[in-house]
């Protein structure tokens, strides 16, 4: 009896979760340049029309690179910052750790117009670059977090072992620590990308009116023209999400990234 | 390597760069948003240097109390549905295997990561007449004729539970996951049904969490800024919307970030509030 209300349970939450995609994906593939649901006919014509219609085309690839750039310098930020909190007692310095967390913790319109008002004050608002920097440390949390995860982790004596060896902490950082903490350097880029990919305020409040994103030319639809490449372009992100994520619980510990304890224990 | 402290100038190496970029890129925009807030707006969506507190006076209408009001309310009601459906569903997610957990982890995450575009998208498609759920109605008898169910006040609502709901059960799941089992094992070897160890043992266990876990969900609704817009009348609109759209279409940059920095006092606020809570956990543990 109660397994049987379980099940019911989950499969409500996850209709829930799935019916508005269900939908969705129903749309994308309508003959015609209809939002019909249940579709009339099918058509892969509009996953196709992503890579042939310019202005999709061209925002998608702004949104690969602006994703794959900001995360990259996220990450560069996060790392020395993390690897430094781990090696050195310097309380003060856990200032940046919680400027670092800010940005992602405040609702996201503040971050966006902070940084609007900066780049319009500084003079350079609407370059296509402001976006990655924008990007980068809106969402620094995220390897911020794994990556403090991944070093409290490391087991210290294997550290001090190698120091005792006679290697410096250039040499110990990559051959001992490096190695051990790649997999949550994967997993917050990861995270990065994925949420960068869909970002819109902050995207839209600094480069809104040169460039043009997916999540920016989905809303430009949304407003003046509907068209179900809206509809196969959500689902694309939505597999590619679940496809990286995926790649994450595969190659990695997921649950433990989410705070469960790690799998030799349970 | 045990922990030292920094004993040369350069030990400090490494800090530099992040330093250099949170400062820059952070507080300093965030000090300019400040100091925006007090400037005196000019005609044509200029504004110039000035100290003024004409962009705060503002606040002080019956418009802008029904705004914040409203902004409110909506938070909480979108906070309480989450914590109530989020904390039975993840405390039975965290009692299944691994494999399971990783699998419904991975589509919460997916959901999570989606745009409030897409969200909004997805659900004013979802509740149109062309395409909504009320044509699957009338294919099964249940309707005469489709309807739209959007814009409304129950759309909103819905499509903020939905964007909400994912990030819920990932702030409850650290908690819940740790706690301990025996101790409904223990009520239920007494005679305790299922439902009734999980209100009298469970909750009560967890009531510093859900508190903590309203206010995190609290905050997360209140930083909604298209949901209200896509899905709602303007009488729906919240604070953040009316910052994005002050901002953008009114181009009225002081006023917008006079309410950005209401904004962030109201969450500050909150924060403080949720590290107050976990404060009190630690000391009763």
């Amino acid at each position: 009896m109660s397994t049987f209300l379980r099940r019911f349970y989950f499969a409500l939450v996850g209709l829930f979760l799935a019916a508005p995609l269900i939908v969705v994906a129903g749309v994308s593939v309508n003959a015609k340049q209809t939002l019909a649901f249940p579709p009339q006919g099918f058509s892969l014509s509009w996953y196709a029309d992503i890579f042939i219609d310019a202005g999709w085309r061209n925002a998608l690839f702004a949104s690969l690179i602006l994703a794959i750039l900001s995360a990259a310098l996220a990450v560069a930020i996060a790392l020395p910052l993390s690897w430094f909190l781990w090696r050195r007692i310097a309380p003060w310095a856990n200032v940046f750790q919680i400027l670092g967390i800010a940005p992602f913790t405040l609702p996201p319109v503040i971050t966006a117009l902070g940084l609007l008002t900066f780049w319009a004050t500084t003079g350079f608002y609407g370059q296509p670059w402001t976006a990655v920097i924008s990007h980068a440390i809106f969402f620094v949390t995220l390897p911020l977090v794994t990556l403090s995860l991944g070093f409290t982790a490391i087991d210290r004596s294997l550290v001090e072992a190698a120091a005792t060896m006679g290697a410096n902490d250039r040499t110990i950082f990559r051959t001992v620590v490096l190695p051990l903490i790649t997999p949550y350097l994967v997993s917050g880029y990861a995270f990065a990308f994925v949420l960068s990919l869909n970002e819109y305020i902050v995207a839209y409040m600094t480069v809104g009116f040169t460039m043009e994103t997916l999540p920016i030319k989905i809303f430009n639809a949304l407003r003046y023209g509907y068209t179900p490449t809206m509809a196969s372009v959500t689902v694309l992100f939505v597999v590619l999400a679940a496809v990286i994520y995926s790649l994450i619980a595969r190659f990695g510990d997921l649950l433990k990234l989410l705070g469960a304890n790690s799998e030799e224990q349970s | 390597m045990r922990r030292e402290t920094p004993q040369r100038l350069s030990d400090y190496g490494p800090l530099a760069f992040p330093a250099i970029m949170l400062t820059v890129f952070f507080v300093i925009p965030f000090g300019t948003m400040i100091a925006v807030s007090f400037f005196q707006r000019q005609q044509g969506g200029f504004y110039t240097p000035a100290f003024v507190f004409s962009n705060y006076e503002r606040f002080l209408s019956l418009f802008f109390a029904h705004v914040l009001g409203f902004s409110l309310m909506l938070a909480v009601l979108v906070a309480v549905c989450c914590v109530a459906i989020g904390v039975p569903f993840t405390y039975l997610l965290t009692r299944m295997s691994r494999r399971a957990q990783i699998v419904w982890m991975v589509a919460l995450l997916s959901v999570l990561s989606l745009s409030e575009v897409i969200i909004g998208f997805a659900w004013s498609t979802l509740l149109s007449r062309t395409a909504g759920i009320t044509n699957l109605m009338v294919t099964l008898g249940l309707m005469d004729k489709a309807v739209a169910l959007s814009p409304g006040f129950p759309a909103v609502l819905t499509a903020m539970v939905y964007q909400a709901l994912p990030y819920t059960i990932l702030v409850l799941y650290p908690a819940l996951v740790r706690l301990d089992p025996t101790l409904t094992e223990a009520a239920r070897t007494l005679g305790a049904s299922p439902l009734k160890a999980f209100f009298t043992v469970v909750v009560p266990a967890l009531r510093t969490t859900i508190l903590a876990t309203l206010i995190m969900v609290f905050i997360f609704a209140l930083g909604s800024y298209l949901l209200p817009q896509i899905l709602g009348r303007p009488q729906h609109w919240t604070l953040s919307v009316l910052i994005t759209d002050q901002a953008i279409y009114q181009s009225n940059m002081p006023f917008a970030a006079a309410m950005a920095v209401f904004l962030v006092l109201v969450t500050l606020g909150m924060v403080a509030l949720t590290l107050f809570a976990g404060r009190k956990r630690e000391e009763t543990a």
